[in-house]
């Protein structure tokens, strides 16, 4: 529990060159937690963005109050591990938020669907119940289908979306999942199911709508499934 | 003929797998998922391989025995089958979130109206 007997929420939010981007997204986070009534903190680690970013997140800090908006930059692209773990240091509160740019519109039904079910993690998933995406041709979704189908039979991880990035966890949870996982980059969003898994931990799932990037596109091409591959091959191995 | 630096290297990683099965599977030290799949198709594998040299006092009779001999090739056609029909379900009933997409945009100009009207400058 948070200093007061309720709980709050921390969200962690790792930037590298999002100023167009992270106004919008700390003023839906903070109208949805608003909304909600749910306490909330937003720590937002900017890794020496030469974009300006860090110039917004001041701004922002101004307009919310700095008890709102955390800053907690670092001197240059570090990785977003070492952000987490960054982030986690200065966070108050008792339930950590990590996500992407596009999701938050979505916080406050994972708050309820914590709550529904005391879970200690909630995953997005765009596979089940009304979750989905927007603007994928037919080519992206067949290989997001075939590597989930693929992601399923190797790992059975019991979570129907490994490689969705918008997640809320129990403080106490992550912390102990960050010492476990060893992987970079999204596999590592995917090692941290996993391992969830096998240490017990119960995870509930929120269908979530996928809006591609706010602004810019995202590419999917043939280096992009040959990491994945290689990062699934090697948790087939090793979890 | 295969020099030894060829063969060296895939047997170093083969017995790096293998010894997995000598720690103890204690609650903290579960198997790997590559370590339960060996296990599974050496398992398998053994039983067929038992049932089709027919040692002496283990004779099928033979509308089993035809189809035992092929039947690793049945199962994973059965296995390939199955995969496509469902990816292919999956990919049709994939949903597309328009309302989803509209709805950002809508919370986009929102935002945008609101932080100027609060100071910020873009």
């Amino acid at each position: 529990m948070a200093a007061g007997g309720a709980d709050k929420f921390s969200v962690l939010l790792p930037t590298y060159n999002e100023r167009e981007n992270l106004p919008l997204i700390v003023w839906l986070l903070a109208r949805t937690f608003q909304e909600s009534g749910n306490n909330f903190e937003i720590i937002i680690i900017d890794d020496g963005s030469p974009d300006g970013t860090q110039e917004i997140a001041e701004q922002l800090e101004k307009i919310y109050g700095s008890d709102k908006i955390l800053l907690r930059p670092r001197a240059r692209k570090l990785g977003l591990g070492t952000a987490y773990i960054h982030g986690m240091k200065h966070a108050t509160g008792n339930f950590i938020v990590i996500m992407d740019a596009d999701l938050s519109h979505h916080v406050s039904l994972y708050c309820i669907k914590q709550k529904e079910g005391n879970f200690d993690i909630v995953s997005g998933t765009r596979y089940k119940g009304n979750g989905g995406v927007y603007g994928w041709d037919l080519k992206r979704k067949l290989i997001s289908r075939g590597a989930n189908f693929l992601t399923q039979v190797l790992l059975r991880p019991g979570a129907s979306d490994l490689t969705g990035s918008f997640r809320l966890y129990r403080k106490e949870v992550l912390q102990k999942l960050m010492e476990k996982c060893v992987s970079k980059g999204y596999v590592f969003q995917m090692e941290m199911i996993v391992r969830a898994r096998q240490l017990g931990y119960t995870i509930g799932e929120v269908p979530i709508s996928f809006v591609d990037r706010v602004y810019g596109e995202s590419k999917l091409g043939g280096n992009e499934i040959v990491s994945f591959l290689k990062g699934l091959l090697t948790l087939f191995a090793t979890t | 003929r295969p020099g030894p630096g060829r063969v060296g290297p895939s047997l170093t990683v083969l017995t790096a797998r293998l010894s997995r099965f000598s720690r103890p599977l204690s609650p903290q030290t579960a198997m790997t998922k590559l370590g339960q799949w060996l296990c599974g198709l050496a398992l398998l594998g053994s039983a067929w391989a038992a049932l089709t040299l027919e040692p002496p006092g283990l004779r099928l009779p033979a509308p089993f025995r035809q189809v035992l001999l092929p039947l690793p090739v049945y199962l994973l056609v059965a296995f390939g089958c199955y995969s496509l029909a469902t990816v292919g379900y999956r990919l049709a009933t994939f949903n597309d979130c328009e309302e989803a997409a509209a709805e950002l945009q809508e919370h986009i100009s929102a935002a945008r109206a609101d932080l100027r009207r609060r100071g910020l400058r873009f």
